[in-house]
């Protein structure tokens, strides 16, 4: 009997439990590995550079950008809250700086990257390089698109973030010591006991010392990025030869 | 602070299904790993403000939590682990694959469905 009124018409509430088991940031995935598709067609490397804000990042992509610009064609998006002042810097390089300012949003996610790849014609590019926010917590949750992650740590912020932050060094493919030039005036820095809380998180990814700013032993970052590089363009190429294969009677013109 | 931000994507998917069944939204069921990146008392603090004016609005969040757990590679062994600590329980090598901790799921929706009963009532 309806509660209401005493009628006779009755409403009976169910309840329905809908089983969904997805992921909560699909959305995101499925933007990220379009961006991932964008810069495969074009045989584009992307790496995301990610850290703690002022742990060298923008100085790092100056140094690279001067000892790579005469072998390969290169571009950056700048995350950013406010200012421009680091696609700035990398645009005084020579080198096309697209920036996003993200407003009050602590990390970059896919659909910003997508927006800002709107504007690079990526035809005209080998690498390019995704400045994430300067943050160790968010930017880890959220697929770019990116090929491979660079996490800094600096020296000046003590050997044990990576037990501090897992989530972040846990996604790290390399991990840059930067600012290793001051190690010697800290007393709590050991670049030993870093590399040590890195493979407590179960990541092999290798661990290089180095300062941008002073040049120095910036040859096995290099190295590992040619190595990358040549990597994932292997990749490209197969899949784009295994396309090719699937459609060669078929002519169609290139996806923009 | 990205919990905003993950609770506004969840919300569109759980609008996305309470529309398809064309019903209210009651609870719905997480499942979140510590290793995911995500604060569940931050996602708890941030979900009544992405529910507000949508078919959510007044629902009911519940994280069921997911232990780390980890597979050695060396001796093969399966142990729980510690985020920051990720090594095997049995043997101690740091070489070990992450069987679970990381998830990031939307488990379930329970939905409100008003069936009206009128015509079984008039028999």
């Amino acid at each position: 009997m309806c509660e209401t009124c005493g009628c006779l018409a009755t409403q009976v509430q169910d309840t329905e439990t809908v089983d969904v088991l997805s992921r909560l940031l699909e959305a995101n995935d499925r933007t990220a590995a379009h961006n991932r598709h964008h810069f495969d067609g074009h045989g584009v490397v992307a790496f995301n550079i990610m850290s703690s804000p002022g742990a060298g990042k923008t100085a790092l992509l100056e140094a690279t950008i001067d000892a790579f610009k005469a072998d390969f064609r290169i571009a950056v998006i700048e995350g950013d809250l406010e200012t421009d002042n680091d696609a700035r810097r990398i645009r005084a390089r020579g080198v096309p700086a697209v920036q996003i300012t993200t407003g009050s949003a602590c990390h970059l996610d896919a659909r910003m990257v997508h927006e800002a790849l709107h504007e690079l014609p990526l035809s005209q590019f080998d690498i390019v390089f995704i400045e994430n926010v300067g943050n160790l917590v968010c930017p880890a949750s959220f697929d770019l698109g990116q090929h491979r992650n660079v996490v800094l740590l600096s020296a000046a912020e003590g050997d044990d973030k990576p037990a501090k932050y897992p989530v972040m060094f846990r996604a790290a493919d390399l991990v840059l010591l930067s600012k290793m030039d001051l190690a010697p005036l800290l007393d709590d820095f050991d670049a030993a006991r870093a590399e040590q809380a890195i493979r407590a998180l179960a990541n092999a990814a290798p661990v290089i010392p180095l300062s941008a700013r002073k040049r120095l032993n910036l040859e096995p970052w290099q190295a590992w990025l040619r190595g990358e590089i040549e990597k994932i363009r292997a990749t490209q190429a197969a899949a784009h030869d295994a396309h090719e294969a699937h459609y060669e009677h078929h002519h169609h013109p290139a996806v923009a | 602070m990205h919990e905003l931000s993950i609770c506004q994507a969840l919300i569109l998917r759980v609008e996305d299904i309470a529309r398809e069944r064309s019903g209210k939204v009651r609870r719905v069921c997480l499942g979140i790993g510590p290793l995911s990146g995500v604060e569940p008392r931050l996602l708890e603090d941030a979900y009544p403000l992405a529910c507000a004016g949508t078919c959510a609005e007044g629902s009911q969040l519940a994280i069921e939590p997911i232990n780390i757990r980890v597979r050695c590679r060396s001796c093969g062994a399966e142990s729980e682990a510690a985020p920051n600590r990720l090594l095997c329980a049995a043997c101690g090598d740091w070489r070990t694959d992450l069987l679970s901790g990381d998830e990031l799921l939307l488990l379930r929706v329970e939905l409100e469905t008003q069936d009206d009963l009128t015509e079984l009532a008039n028999v």
